[in-house]
């Protein structure tokens, strides 16, 4: 066990252990990039990574400096075109989770990229969609990977770009089989301090708390008061192989983890 | 054959005019800069500027005061901030207000596709219990002519020009392609007039041997252009990388207004062409940015006579 990582590692490692088992990932831009690509190292070599540029099967040779990097290509199952990917891959049904990253959530894990403030006139342009409100309804799951601050866990989000668990309940569900969505929504926020995931009401509840945080500070970075589970284990730490992996192979510069 | 063989200044002259929709298209890869920047060079106004990702290209074409609107699906600097020249127009309308038509990335790829199969909207699964709808009215509810499933629906869009950059074409203008594809054919079909520009210029017979790789035909292309490093500081699988230094300076560069007026003078208005700009980027850094070889295999197409 290694005594010193920074809450950024503690993230990324927690993220990328959530995805033991899957078969298909369709990696979000940010934080999700770092994430899934340490899962493919570690507990998840047979992963299938899936690029909205329109690849299928990445091997990355090292960490993809964007989405549309080179590396994704060389080495990779196929490349796909946008079009194909979009059309048969994701809303064909073929995608396991979908993983994204935030600038606002609710409660419910509804998604906003698109702005803060009002839409036409707004305080902070962020980037929009890209291909996350396709993801959020098509991907069978919803993993998302985001810091937590008052900031990004509001009451109520300035923009859905990505729908999630809606207003919650069983009507968020009803909906989504009745509009044919693929998905079922988001089933696990994976923040700097813990590891949220979803209630049958679709409420997030934080499941996990990383070492070093404490309740404390999940309360006071996030707007609404936070369900518990409970007991509430603490998260296993990163191992010194998951952190030689982050700071050694994937990012020396530290550009996610600083 | 019939070459199509230009210069990018004769063909930004003759296929590019103020106020049409024009389409640099390229998903990180294969973005014509070269173009962008001849463009500003001309001095284009009202431009309605489509891509889905618009990148430091149209950061830098916005900044230079050519477009009156974008058309987009994910603004950002690709794996590192923001695009500072495009969210003062959008924050704070500085110098002058940017009109913004929004959609995802499978609506705008769907855009592209209805434009180029000459169809009147392309159907999804995408917006449902979104705000983009509201924000965008081009994006409606449809209900399924065989029952009574509703998707939405996103209008063609059919580009006055688009400027498409590739690893290799003939003089006529048939294209070849490997790496990321994003979304060139598509936005080539749907336009009325296409630019490719090309690392090299092949024969013919080359593109013959291998048609399983040829993305755009010649007969879609109006224009040819040969332009090495013409996709700087985006990147050319296979040819070079991503000039990851310059997408990390631009943060700063187009955080300041000056700076980037700057930039503008020294790099676009202060060279004559892409020829000038390469010279001034230098052997050193460019040689750095050489990958190293992973060829493909060869397949044998056979000859049937």
């Amino acid at each position: 066990m290694s005594a010193d990582f920074s809450r950024s590692e503690m993230m990324i490692v927690a993220a990328a252990r959530e995805l033991a088992g899957q078969k298909v990932c369709f990696v979000g831009v940010g934080l999700p990039n770092i994430a899934c690509n340490l899962a493919q190292r570690t507990v998840a070599p047979d992963l299938e990574l899936v690029y909205e540029s329109g690849v299928f099967g990445a091997r990355p040779a090292r960490l993809p400096l964007s989405i549309g990097d080179p590396t994704i290509v060389t080495g990779a199952t196929a490349t796909t075109g946008m079009f194909e990917l979009f059309a048969y891959y994701l809303q064909g049904g073929l995608i396991d989770v979908g993983f994204l990253g935030a600038a606002q959530i609710d409660r419910f894990g509804n998604i906003n990229t698109t702005v803060i403030g009002d839409y036409d006139r707004p305080k902070v342009r962020l980037p929009g969609s890209g291909g996350a409100c396709e993801i959020a309804i098509n991907a069978r799951e919803v993993f998302v990977i985001m810091r937590q601050s008052t900031r990004s866990f509001v009451e109520k989000i300035d923009f859905r770009t990505s729908p999630g668990n809606l207003g919650g309940g069983a009507d968020a569900a009803r909906l989504r089989r009745d509009e044919g969505w693929l998905g079922r929504g988001p089933s696990v926020v994976v923040t700097d301090l813990g590891i949220h995931r979803f209630t049958e009401t679709g409420e997030m509840r934080l499941e996990s708390i990383h070492p070093g945080a404490s309740l404390d500070e999940v309360r006071a970075t996030m707007a609404w008061e936070p369900l518990l589970a409970d007991p509430l284990p603490s998260t296993s730490p990163p191992s010194d192989e998951e952190l030689r992996l982050i700071r050694e192979e994937l990012d020396p510069l530290g550009a996610y983890t600083r | 054959m019939s070459s199509k063989l230009t210069s990018l200044r004769d063909a930004v002259a003759e296929l590019v005019h103020d106020g049409d929709t024009v389409a640099i298209e390229g998903f990180t890869h294969l973005i014509s800069f070269a173009a962008g920047h001849e463009i500003i060079r001309q001095g284009r106004r009202d431009l309605t500027l489509a891509r889905l990702t618009p990148d430091l290209v149209y950061d830098q074409m916005v900044a230079a005061g050519v477009a009156r609107k974008l058309i987009f699906s994910w603004l950002g600097n690709p794996g590192v901030g923001s695009l500072h020249a495009i969210r003062r127009r959008v924050e704070s309308a500085d110098p002058a207000p940017l009109e913004l038509e929004e959609y995802s990335h499978h609506g705008m790829v769907g855009r592209y596709v209805a434009g180029a199969a000459n169809l009147p909207f392309y159907p999804l699964r995408s917006y449902f219990e979104s705000d983009l709808p509201a924000a965008n009215p081009n994006i409606r509810q449809v209900r399924s002519p065989f029952g009574a499933e509703t998707v939405y629906a996103v209008p063609p869009l059919k580009p006055d020009v688009t400027i498409v950059h590739a690893q290799r074409a003939d003089a006529a203008g048939n294209t070849q392609i490997w790496g990321l594809l994003g979304c060139q054919r598509e936005a080539a079909f749907a336009a009325e007039r296409v630019i490719v520009v090309v690392e090299e210029l092949v024969d013919e017979a080359v593109v013959r041997s291998d048609p399983n790789r040829t993305a755009i035909p010649g007969l879609i292309v109006d224009a040819v252009v040969v332009e090495p490093f013409g996709a700087h500081p985006s990147y050319v699988q296979g040819y070079y990388d991503r000039d990851n230094a310059f997408y990390l300076e631009w943060e700063a560069i187009s955080r300041d207004p000056a700076a980037l007026d700057a930039w503008l003078d020294e790099w676009v208005h202060g060279v004559g062409g892409r020829d000038e700009y390469v010279a001034k980027l230098g052997p050193e850094r460019l040689a750095a940015l050489k990958p190293g070889p992973a060829p493909s295999g060869s397949v044998d197409y056979g000859a049937y006579r």
